[in-house]
């Protein structure tokens, strides 16, 4: 056949303009409208926290801490306190902010350093085995079987918990899940016939890691990333619950909605408003999470294009 | 033009394979892991291959075809013998010394689904082996090869920003080509080329290869399956069986005077699109199965499905020896 070495004239149309995974997960996201209005509403609600206490302290002339028993358990919509006030006359928009603070910060430090640790240590355990992936196998099976709830509250015995400290503790126990995750996905990766053409060619072992394993255990590290964020959210409220949690006056969503419990039939916003921010947090999170999976599959980027 | 000619022409010896042998261990325990047994994928291979030919290697699944080019790649570590490629012993080199000498050598692979990564496009993909090479001076001169490149295998070089997934197995497999190609080497590795793709496509990628080879003079270890595809595109032909080459030889004269039992069977199976010769030929029909590569029997590996199976046998192992001109059989019915 002669055609395969003819030669084609270069030059007549330009080639395609180059988008890179990132670019077109971008798109993709722009196009997929629940998703979108998910990670709007994340945003909104991360900003609100961070940059709206100090505002609404100023325009409302409120203090986070300040108590008045006289106020107390008013209604949303009394003068001066738009989402009424708690038990201890307490303003519940200021202290729903600063708890967004919080719990926020825990669910977002505590996914990315687990990520951070789980996904360095799965890839090297996957990638390199023998000796390496024994003993990162040895320590994430110890770990996995510490309990967290009674190290937890072993640590509330010693230490007052504070945001900071459940951070740590739950990435540094958290992180088995994603390690064990990713290891297993490089190791069947390991095995796919790219993996073996990249080494044809002479792709050194850390390039290999980073431009073809990595992009591929990525989309469901996201995921996973993004559920533990949801997640955490979650335990935080429990481990309130149990009060070993972040603790008063700190506001956290978990602590004022296990605060809230004993006067529900006396202030049912107080357990509304908390318990509402948190389910609607966490949905966004997997729905977000459930998005990008989508978004970073150059496959389905097509799906919706055509 | 037979083998032995091949070296007198002053062509010389590019690849010596010596006596390789892959073994996979199996191991019991989970904690402790013990080997208790191997699996002889590749056990005792020897052959030479000279520069510009083509060597097939047929054998049916299983046999450690694909093992052992990929061992003589050191995509796995072999266990024993020797690869030299180019006056070196590829089985002692480590690391870095090893990957710059993957310049010389490439591998187009059978799965052209599998072997290109889906998160990669058609232009990293092809252009990848220039950048761990560091061919090509800047980025500007890389792009440009990679287009050169697509276009010699027979691709619009403006599909350099696509995605596989985008293209039909014989378009990717030209990709898969067309990176083998990228670094200039003078030895491909063939893993079954073809056997994925449409009989249609398939006689495309054979021309591709066989216009390739003219052009840049490459040397192929052509692995394959289907005996009229090796029949047309290799100089020599290598019949494995078990992890062992039991015949080499010129490709005519292994087909006119095929000597091993093993590559007798397998020429009776290829059909003549004659009927009249068709129906008056015979077929040698093998019983049994191939035994388990994890526990070969004594004697010759295909004592226990031979027709014309002696008592020598199941004792000794025949020696792999030269009948004349280059005509290699591991048979005592010759000796």
């Amino acid at each position: 056949m002669t055609t395969a070495t003819t030669q084609i004239r270069l030059g007549a149309e330009a080639p395609k303009k180059t988008r890179t995974l990132w670019q077109n997960a971008a798109r993709h996201i722009l196009r997929d409208k629940l998703t979108l209005a998910a990670l709007l509403v994340l945003g909104l609600m991360t900003l609100l926290c961070v940059l709206g206490p100090p505002v609404v302290e100023n325009v409302l002339e409120l203090d986070v801490n300040r108590t008045s028993i006289p106020d107390k358990f008013l209604a949303p919509g009394a003068a001066g306190h738009i989402l009424g006030t708690d038990h201890l006359g307490r303003d519940q928009l200021i202290r729903l902010l600063y708890g967004g603070r919080v719990s926020l910060a825990i669910a977002y430090s505590a996914s990315v350093m687990t990520i951070l640790i789980g996904v360095a240590l799965g890839l090297i355990a996957g990638y390199y085995g023998g000796r390496v992936d024994d003993l990162i196998t040895w320590v994430v099976t110890t770990l996995s079987s510490v309990p967290t709830l009674f190290l937890l509250l072993i640590a509330a015995a010693f230490w007052t918990p504070s945001a900071e400290l459940l951070i740590v503790i739950l990435a540094l126990l958290g992180w088995v899940g994603t390690c064990r995750l990713v290891r297993g996905e490089v190791l069947s990766l390991k095995e796919q016939e790219y993996i073996a053409a990249a080494q044809a060619v002479g792709v050194p072992n850390f390039r290999l890691l980073v431009h073809h394993i990595l992009p591929n255990v990525l989309p469901i590290v996201i995921v996973t990333m993004t559920i533990i964020a949801g997640n955490l959210i979650l335990v935080e409220s429990g481990l309130s619950f149990l009060g070993v949690g972040v603790q008063a006056p700190t506001p956290s969503w978990g602590n004022m909605l296990t605060d809230s419990r004993s006067y529900f039939n006396i202030g049912t916003h107080l357990v509304i408003w908390p318990g509402v921010l948190i389910m609607v947090t966490v949905l966004c999170f997997y729905l977000v999470g459930d998005g990008l999976r989508d978004a970073l599959d150059p496959r389905s980027s097509w799906r919706l294009a055509e | 033009m037979s083998a032995a000619t091949n070296g007198v022409n002053g062509k010389g010896k590019l690849l010596e394979v010596n006596d390789l042998k892959m073994h996979f261990p199996i191991t019991k325990g989970i904690v402790f892991q013990r080997q208790v047994g191997a699996i002889k994928a590749v056990d005792g291979v020897s052959f030479d291959l000279y520069s510009g030919e083509t060597l097939g290697l047929v054998g049916e699944s299983g046999c450690g075809k694909s093992t052992t080019g990929r061992a003589i790649l050191q995509l796995y570590r072999p266990t024993d013998g020797q690869v030299v490629f180019e006056g070196k012993d590829l089985v002692q080199t480590k690391g870095e010394e090893l990957r710059r000498m993957r310049r010389r050598m490439q591998m187009i692979f059978q799965d052209p689904y599998a072997s290109l990564n889906p998160r990669m496009t058609v232009g990293s993909i092809v252009g990848e082996p220039l950048d761990v090479h560091g061919i090509g001076s800047s980025r500007k001169e890389r792009q440009e090869r990679v287009q050169e490149l697509l276009k010699i295998v027979g691709l619009n070089p403006y599909f350099v920003n696509r995605y596989p997934h985008e293209f039909s197995g014989g378009q990717r497999q030209r990709i898969g080509v067309a990176r083998a190609l990228a670094v200039n080497p003078s030895f491909i590795v063939a893993d079954e080329p073809i056997s994925a793709l449409d009989v249609s496509i398939q006689a495309q990628v054979i021309n591709l290869m066989e216009d390739l080879q003219e052009e840049l003079g490459l040397t192929y270890l052509f692995i394959a399956h289907d005996l009229s595809v090796v029949r047309h595109i290799s100089d020599r032909i290598a019949v494995m069986y078990l992890g062992k080459i039991v015949e080499l030889a010129d490709r005519d004269e292994l087909y006119r005077n095929p000597m091993h039992p093993y590559t007798q069977a397998l020429l009776s199976a290829v059909p003549i699109p004659d009927p009249k010769i068709e129906n008056q030929r015979k077929r040698i029909i093998l019983e049994g199965d191939v035994p388990s590569p994890a526990n070969p029997p004594k004697g010759c590996n295909f004592c226990t499905r031979c027709p014309r199976v002696m008592d020598i046998c199941r004792e000794q192992e025949p020696t792999f020896k030269d009948y004349g001109d280059g005509h290699y059989a591991a048979c005592f019915l010759h000796e």
